[in-house]
């Protein structure tokens, strides 16, 4: 490393204001604090500063979304041989191979698009080189069907970078979380490619599938009412899915990472997860009633708990609800924007037939809505406070 | 009951006037830069609203409708007066936001003057009219559903002028590139919040 050390060090009068190459400065900072802890001091006035800065914040996200990325890699290949009806006589690397031959380029596209239109915009407004989009560019991936056509995915990225982040002036300005806007974004402008039965396989046209292959997901195969994947299943993510949505052990491996290194926010998870409880709960005890019909009277009828296992619930509530700039920032403001993401989660996907599945949008909801908690939750304070001020005076 | 809170649901976040039907967005445009007058026009026209929507359903129902003045005289029953109806139902809604103006003024002074020229304007809000005529579309059975509607698509519209004003509040200090600033910004957050209110569409009750 001393070599790249030295490299940065020698470089970089060369990219100061004034200098010759003093447009590749920003590219220049990015590169070094990326790689090595940034040695500024504070000229005045005591300061502590914490080496935990937002590239080292993004990297131990990043970090903890291997897990899913890695299973999410496993599970294409898995997917894919079991259709074919090859699954018994293939090893596990080839199932392993197979599938990150799958993902690789998704997230090699999603990097690559991402991180131009933020070097582009950095260097034009002058501004560092902001490294949100480490993780928004490793989410991404993770939140797409797999057969997703690899030009959709940049469309997707680049309205998310541009429209969702850079338009408010960048990481740690934006309203809603980027990722979900890129998802948000294809599932509305091109719904034939990212929903449906077909978008979750990986397989050549004219391949022999086995048979009784519907292609369905567990969330579709619950809104016909009838799961055909048991709980286990679920639980370990051998079920079609969005690429790292589907095992919630990885996903709970992740959250484990983020939760001792006190990154992601441990009550807007709790609060995200009861609130889906609650909903799942609620529709438990309705299922009974009279005038549903049978289907609905399933949908509503599966266990609350089988619900954190299904669809993208748990990746949301970790990964996505958690986001520290699109949450709410009040303490009370977080257990109110993660219960009722939890309760939307649900409520949108049992009950609107038009979308299978309602993490993305419950979240993208509750994001519109998080300055307005947060601005009630601070009103609440400054009129609580005001009272203890005129008692005391 | 049931009925009831089925269309107020719907009002509120499946058919939002903002979000669903792109209505009276030239005041949620231009009076969302505080989430303080923004609530007070919000809550406005929650009673505008609430007030003209059940008032133009008694006056298309027993005055202009074909054979609603049977009431008088049988020998009404083949009267037609709907071609009125853009007529009486501005008029009432003109005399209710007098109303509310002369409310407001008397008892919040700040505030009125905060709304400026947009208290009068809500006369001309689209989404008021739209409620009213939304309502003689949707041909509601009786006066309550038609009150619970017209309050519904208020607090629709409530809650979204709140919800962009809390935003724009906090953008208030980002540093978006100086053509977007102002006008050019709320556009494109009007646009994404559209596309997080589409969770509810499609839902039905």
């Amino acid at each position: 490393m001393n070599f790249l050390k030295n490299f940065f060090e020698k470089t970089e009068p060369y990219v100061q204001k004034g200098a010759k190459y003093h447009w590749l400065n920003s590219v220049h900072d990015g590169f070094f604090t990326f790689l090595f802890v940034p040695k500024k001091t504070s000229k005045s006035g005591t300061h502590i500063h914490d080496f935990i800065d937002m590239k080292r914040t993004m990297s131990i996200v990043v970090l903890a979304l291997i897990p899913s990325l890695l299973f999410g890699m496993y599970n294409v290949g898995y997917q894919h041989f079991k259709v074919i009806g090859e699954l018994a006589s293939t090893g596990f690397f080839d199932i392993f191979l197979y599938g990150f031959l799958k993902v690789l380029p998704v997230v090699i596209v999603s990097y690559g698009v991402g991180l131009g239109i933020e070097f582009v915009f950095a260097q034009i407004r002058g501004h560092e080189i902001n490294e949100g989009f480490l993780v928004s560019g490793m989410l991404i991936p993770l939140v797409m069907p797999i057969e997703t056509p690899l030009w959709m995915i940049a469309i997707a990225t680049a309205f998310a970078v541009i429209f969702g982040k850079e338009v408010f002036g960048g990481t740690g300005m934006n309203i809603w979380n980027p990722a979900l806007l890129a998802r948000a974004f294809l599932f509305f402008a091109y719904p034939a490619q990212m929903s449906g039965n077909s978008v979750w396989y990986s397989f050549s046209e004219n391949a022999q599938t086995i048979d009784g292959f519907t292609g369905a997901t567990p969330m579709a195969e619950a809104a016909a009412g009838n799961i055909t994947y048991t709980v286990s299943d679920a639980f370990f993510g051998f079920i079609p899915g969005s690429i790292g949505e589907t095992s919630t052990l990885a996903i709970l491996l992740g959250a484990v990472v983020l939760l001792v290194t006190g990154i992601g926010n441990w009550k807007i998870m709790f609060s995200t997860v009861a609130g889906g409880l609650f909903m799942g709960i609620l529709l438990n005890i309705f299922a009974g009633s009279q005038g549903l019909s049978e289907e609905a009277a399933t949908f509503f009828g599966i266990p609350f708990w089988h619900h954190m296992v299904l669809g993208g619930f748990m990746f949301g509530a970790v990964f996505m609800a958690t986001d520290p700039v699109s949450a709410a920032q009040t303490q009370k403001g977080k257990w109110i924007y993660g219960f009722l993401i939890g309760v939307l989660a649900i409520l949108i996907r049992v009950l609107n037939p038009a979308y299978p599945e309602g993490m993305m949008l419950a979240i993208l909801l509750m994001n519109t809505f998080a300055p307005l908690i947060d601005h009630y939750v601070v009103q609440g304070h400054i009129k609580r406070r005001m009272k203890r001020a005129k008692v005391a005076a | 009951m049931e009925n009831l809170i089925n269309i107020f649901i719907k009002s509120i976040f499946i058919e939002n006037m903002v979000f669903a039907y792109f209505l009276g967005m030239c005041s949620y445009l231009a009076v969302s830069k505080t989430v303080k007058t923004a609530t007070g026009l919000g809550i406005a026209v929650i009673f505008v609203l609430g007030i003209t929507v059940p008032v133009n359903f008694l006056i298309e129902n027993y005055i202009l409708q074909e054979g609603a003045l049977t009431w008088i005289s049988p020998a009404f029953a083949s009267v037609d007066l709907s071609f009125l109806s853009f007529i009486l139902f501005i008029a009432v809604i003109a005399s209710m936001v007098q109303l509310v103006e002369m409310v407001v003024e008397k008892f919040a002074p700040v505030l009125y003057s905060q709304l400026g020229i947009f208290l009068p304007l809500i006369a001309v809000n689209c989404a008021i009219l739209g409620g009213s005529l939304f309502m003689q579309q949707k041909a509601f059975l009786n006066i309550g559903e038609a009150s619970t509607y017209g309050i519904g698509s208020g607090v629709g519209w409530f809650l979204a002028i709140v919800g962009i004003a809390a935003i724009r509040e906090k953008i208030q200090y980002s540093n978006v590139p100086a053509p977007l600033r102002g006008l050019g910004i709320t556009f494109i957050v009007t646009g994404l919040m559209g596309l997080a209110f589409m969770g509810f569409m499609g839902i039905k009750l």
